[in-house]
Formats: C-alpha cells, structure tokens, sequence
C-alpha cells in the first residue's frame, strides 16, 4: 500500500504535476503535524476556486479589464508556485504573458487550459492524499530520504 | 550603602531574567495577502521555534503594532516582536510602504524587517535594501532562509545579553569595591 501511495507520487513529479516545491512541503511534515500538506492544499484549492471564480465573472463581462485579470493572476501564480503545482503555474504565466500583450483571445485560451490542469491536479492530490491515509500516517508524512 | 545598591541591582536582574525568557522564543510577524503563503510561512516558522503572529495586510500589521493612530496602546509595552516579515505585493500598502512606516517609528525602527517577493527585480530589491530591509528573500521561502534568519537574530539578542551582564558585573564589581573602600581593606 505505501508502495502504490510512492509509486503515486513519484508519477505526479515524473508527469510534471508538481515540483520540488510539493517536496519542501513534505519536510514541513512531522508526527505532531502529519497532515500539513493535505491541509495546505485543502486550503490552495478553495482559494483557487475563489480566483477562477472572479476571473470567470470578469471574462463573462466581456470587458477585457488586463490589469484586473494580471492581478488576479499573480495572486494564482503565487499560491500555485508556494504550493508546487507546477503545470497551473506554467498557465498562470502564460495567461499573464497574454495580459501584457493585451490579447484577449489568447486569455481565453489559456484560462481554458488552467481550469483543466487544476481540476486534474485537484483530483490527482485528493487521490493521492486519501490513499496515503490509508497507507498510515507514519511512513508517509516524510518523504524517504 | 549595600541596601541602596541593591533595587537596582534587582531591576537589571529582572530584566535580564524576563529578556532571557522571552528570547527563549523569538517572536514573529508575518505578513501576507494569500492565505496559502501565510500557512506556509506559519509552518516554517514554528519549525524553527519561532512564535508567530499572523496578519492579512499592512494595515492589519500596523494596527498590532499600534502605528495606525488608534488607541491601541494598550498592552504596547508587552509587545516583543523580534522580527517582521512581509510580503511585497499587497493590495493596499505595499511591504515597501510598511517597512518605511516602521523605519519612521521611533519605538519599531530597530526591528528587522524582512521583504518576501515572488519577484525578482533588483531595482525593487534595492529599493527595499535602501530603506533599511534586513534581506529580501525570493518566494518560496526556504526553511534554510528562516533558519538563518532565526540564528542571525538570535546572536544579536545574544551579544545584547551578554552586554547586559557585562555592565551588570562591572556595577557588581563597583559596588564590591567601594564596600571594601568604607571597609578601609
């Protein structure tokens, strides 16, 4: 079982889902705290939710507003980056990029592409958190060294 | 004579014994808009057995130190920060603004004050050195930053406390010595 959890979370950095970040999170981990990480990432995927959110009510407005929509893409990218999920904040940069060029189509496009990549990320952590809860908390709160 | 010597003697000595216990924790405040990177510096922190204080903005920031014109004066003696660390890009103040309002303060000026930048643009980083910033540190932070942090400042309290006793032992010595004067040894 902790085999498979370890299988799990080596594909997600083979896959590029996360980065080295996701590790530094992990070390954070400890007995008193074991379950930090799936707390951060509770905590990253509703506020992401509250983003897409506002910038979904801003593209539907049809006002392309670049400084609004890179605000709200900085903040995305930021809490992407501090958490490891790496292919949202390759989107977050690209939809900035977009933004600064003032290229709405290419916005569009883009945050398309994001909402994928963060509903997959979503599903693939929940996974991956449940079963290292069943696996037991104490082998996998850190990772092997 | 011994008698008159002595409250004072009491004072250093009770300063020093609250200063050492309040150093046995540095204290911490932490400043950021995103929710994720608050959790994320609070666990850093608490790693390296630092207190934290959490806050969502500059202005949350300086309302706890009292630097907002409010009368929150209350308990302002018993403030210990030992380090503040702030994010840059905020709505509202910025870092940058907060840190020059704590630099213009006459009670915080002397408190480290750390800038935290997802972005790496050195005129900002300059800027921020200017103005009297401890470091400037690249998001994500790493724990090996707050780790040498924690250490950096726990050297300066330690030189503080070692001064401290230096002067204690140069008035005790004082003292002894003018004892054996009126003794006439």
């Amino acid at each position: 079982m902790q085999r498979q959890v370890a299988l799990i979370k080596q594909s997600l950095f083979d896959q590029g889902y996360l980065d080295e970040q996701f590790m530094e999170l992990e070390e954070l981990q400890d007995d008193v705290n074991p379950n930090f990480v799936e707390e951060v990432s509770a905590l990253y995927f509703k506020d992401s939710a509250r983003l897409i959110n506002n910038i979904d009510q801003a593209l539907e407005r049809g006002s392309f507003d670049f400084n609004r929509l890179d605000s709200y893409m900085h903040q995305f990218k930021g809490s992407s980056t501090s958490i490891g999920a790496s292919k949202v904040k390759t989107e977050c940069t690209m939809f900035r990029e977009y933004c600064r060029a003032g290229n709405a189509e290419g916005c569009l496009r883009t945050f398309q592409q994001l909402k994928k990549e963060h509903a997959t990320l979503r599903k693939k952590l929940e996974h991956y958190f449940q079963l290292a809860r069943q696996a037991g908390p104490k082998e996998t709160a850190r990772r092997p060294k | 004579m011994a008698e008159v010597m002595r409250p004072e003697k009491l004072e250093i000595s009770n300063d020093v014994t609250s200063s050492l216990a309040s150093q046995e924790l540095l204290h911490v405040l932490a400043v950021d808009d995103s929710i994720v990177d608050r959790k994320f510096i609070e666990r850093l922190l608490r790693v390296s057995s630092c207190k934290v204080t959490l806050v969502d903005s500059a202005t949350r920031a300086l309302q706890y130190l009292g630097l907002d014109g409010e009368n929150s004066t209350v308990g302002f003696e018993d403030l210990k920060i030992n380090l503040i660390m702030t994010d840059y890009s905020m709505p509202g103040m910025t870092g940058y603004e907060l840190l020059k309002k704590i630099k213009e303060s006459s009670a915080f000026r002397e408190i480290p004050v750390v800038i935290m930048s997802s972005e790496n643009i050195l005129p900002r980083i300059d800027r921020c050195l200017e103005e009297g910033a401890e470091d400037f540190l690249l998001k994500p932070v790493k724990l090996a930053d707050v780790k040498r942090l924690r250490d950096s400042l726990m050297k300066a309290e330690e030189k503080a406390f070692n001064n401290i006793m230096l002067h204690k032992r140069e008035l005790e010595a004082n003292d002894i010595y003018s004892q054996l004067k009126r003794a006439k040894i």
